[in-house]
């Protein structure tokens, strides 16, 4: 890649912080040049996030029709699977995995939903009622 | 308290972070192509079985950890590293390392990296930084490929060292032994040894996940993708790819680029040896990634989507793997002098 095509299709990123590619000058020689984002990228990231939304959606709506508990949707709100989510809290995966289901996760001890939210980054009353603040 | 330690925005986290620590032994010499081709960093792998947000695993570089260790090693460097179960100790230990005046490397997970922004902030874990001080209750933070430092505050930094799922970093810290000299007879050697490694990675790892023999596979497969997971869904293993590939911390093309990079400078230091000219194999083989890219873009986006388009797809990247072969080939036949 030359330098002078390094892409500059300005990205969420390139708000924050241009990133370093390497690319050739006329001499064909390397060095480090600033790149703003690459539209081809920024649409790859829109697809992920696409289908992340999707998901969210469908959680929000099993919830609701009480097919799953909260937990449900906010691990799809922070992308975790039961293996992460059970990292963060301490709990086994098979614990995780019975806590989806209304019924037991309306009976969590008030000690149990600190974790979750603590692990969500949320309030547990933000936890129970699947409130979502930016951040 | 501040350490000397100076932050230089790199291109990747490792290889960044590498060439940053080593900066003082090597008065400046390690840069961060360097670390990355004696780290012997370019790699391929496509590995259906494990799951990244949904889609496949496929790496453009090698395993995490291995670009700072291999260097050091072929540097002849000794490497402190250490894991943690708590998380006080974690601190601690940190805290002494400071007081002593080094700068240590730390692995991180990304989802809770308060700078960075939401859209990428993904459960990954093998991101590095570099942590050279304190300021008040605030950590000093050199993150490669920030464009200035950070600050992080204790319980931020301890939630990304302690970050969980696939790769948890468990508090793990590392930084070269201080001290060491970094003469240029040990540079030309450990250039030599990281091509040789980086040969043997592309070209003879068993098997046909990995290597030049993974992309061949990899295009292959694409061609079923549209039969075999429908337009939408091979839309958004397409997508993932191009992450994999072009997203930050590769210096674009797939690391091939940095790589590329890494054999002129490697010239230099090693006349003779036609590594300049095997560096242009390298350009053309990022070259051709970003053209690959670039039809899958037109694909996740909806532009295009027939077998045909998914039949170009995959013969992009076996064009690759010929040119890789090559650019490999090339290297293997040096007869150093």
């Amino acid at each position: 890649m030359k330098k002078d095509e390094v892409p500059q299709d300005l990205s969420s990123l390139g708000k924050i912080t241009k990133e370093v590619c390497y690319a050739t000058d006329s001499s064909g020689k390397y060095g480090k040049a600033l790149s703003d984002g690459w539209d081809v990228k920024i649409s790859a990231l829109d697809v992920a996030w696409g289908d992340i939304e999707k998901r969210i959606a469908a959680a929000k709506q099993k919830v609701l029709d009480n097919e799953a508990s909260p937990l449900l949707f906010f691990m799809e709100y922070r992308l975790m699977d039961a293996a992460i989510l059970a990292g963060y809290t301490g709990f086994w995966q098979w614990q995780v995995k019975r806590h989806l289901k209304p019924e037991v996760f309306n009976k969590l001890s008030s000690q149990k939903l600190q974790k979750y939210a603590e692990a969500f980054n949320v309030s547990v009353e933000d936890l129970k009622s699947m409130t979502v603040h930016e951040d | 308290m501040k350490i000397e330690f100076e932050h230089r925005q790199g291109a990747h986290c490792e290889s960044g972070v590498t060439s940053n620590l080593l900066y003082n032994s090597s008065g400046g010499k390690i840069t961060e192509p360097l670390a990355f081709g004696i780290g012997a960093g370019l790699f391929f792998a496509y590995i259906p079985l494990i799951k990244v947000n949904n889609g496949p695993a496929i790496a453009f570089r090698t395993l995490p950890g291995y670009i700072f260790n291999r260097t050091c090693k072929s540097l002849g460097i000794p490497v402190i590293s250490k894991k943690f179960s708590s998380k006080e100790k974690a601190e601690t230990y940190l805290k002494e390392r400071l007081a002593e005046g080094n700068a240590v490397g730390c692995q991180v997970g990304v989802y809770y990296l308060p700078y960075f922004p939401k859209e990428y902030r993904f459960h990954f874990n093998a991101h590095n930084l570099v942590v050279y001080g304190t300021e008040g209750d605030n950590y000093l933070i050199s993150d490669p490929i920030m464009e200035t430092p950070q600050t992080m505050g204790s319980y931020e930094l301890e939630r990304v060292r302690f970050a969980k799922g696939a790769l948890a970093p468990r508090g793990h810290i590392y930084y070269p032994k201080p001290g060491a000299i970094i003469t240029d007879d040990t540079i030309k050697e450990a250039i030599k040894s990281g091509i040789k490694k980086n040969v043997y990675n592309m070209l003879y790892i068993p098997g046909s996940f990995a290597g030049v023999a993974g992309i061949k596979n990899t295009g292959k497969k694409i061609k079923k993708w549209r039969d075999k997971l429908g337009l939408q869904k091979a839309g958004l293993y397409l997508a993932q790819m191009v992450r994999m590939q072009e997203e930050i911390g590769t210096g674009g093309g797939g690391f091939r680029y940095i790589y590329a990079a890494f054999l002129q400078e490697a010239d230099v230091y090693l006349p003779g040896n036609q590594l300049a000219e095997i560096s242009v194999l390298f350009t053309n083989a990022g070259d051709m990634w970003r053209t690959a890219a670039v039809h899958a873009a037109g694909i996740y986006k909806g532009r295009l989507g027939s077998q045909e388009d998914f039949n170009t797809m995959g013969n992009y990247l076996m064009e690759i793997a010929e040119v890789e072969k090559n650019a490999f080939l090339a290297l293997k036949n040096i007869k150093w002098t």
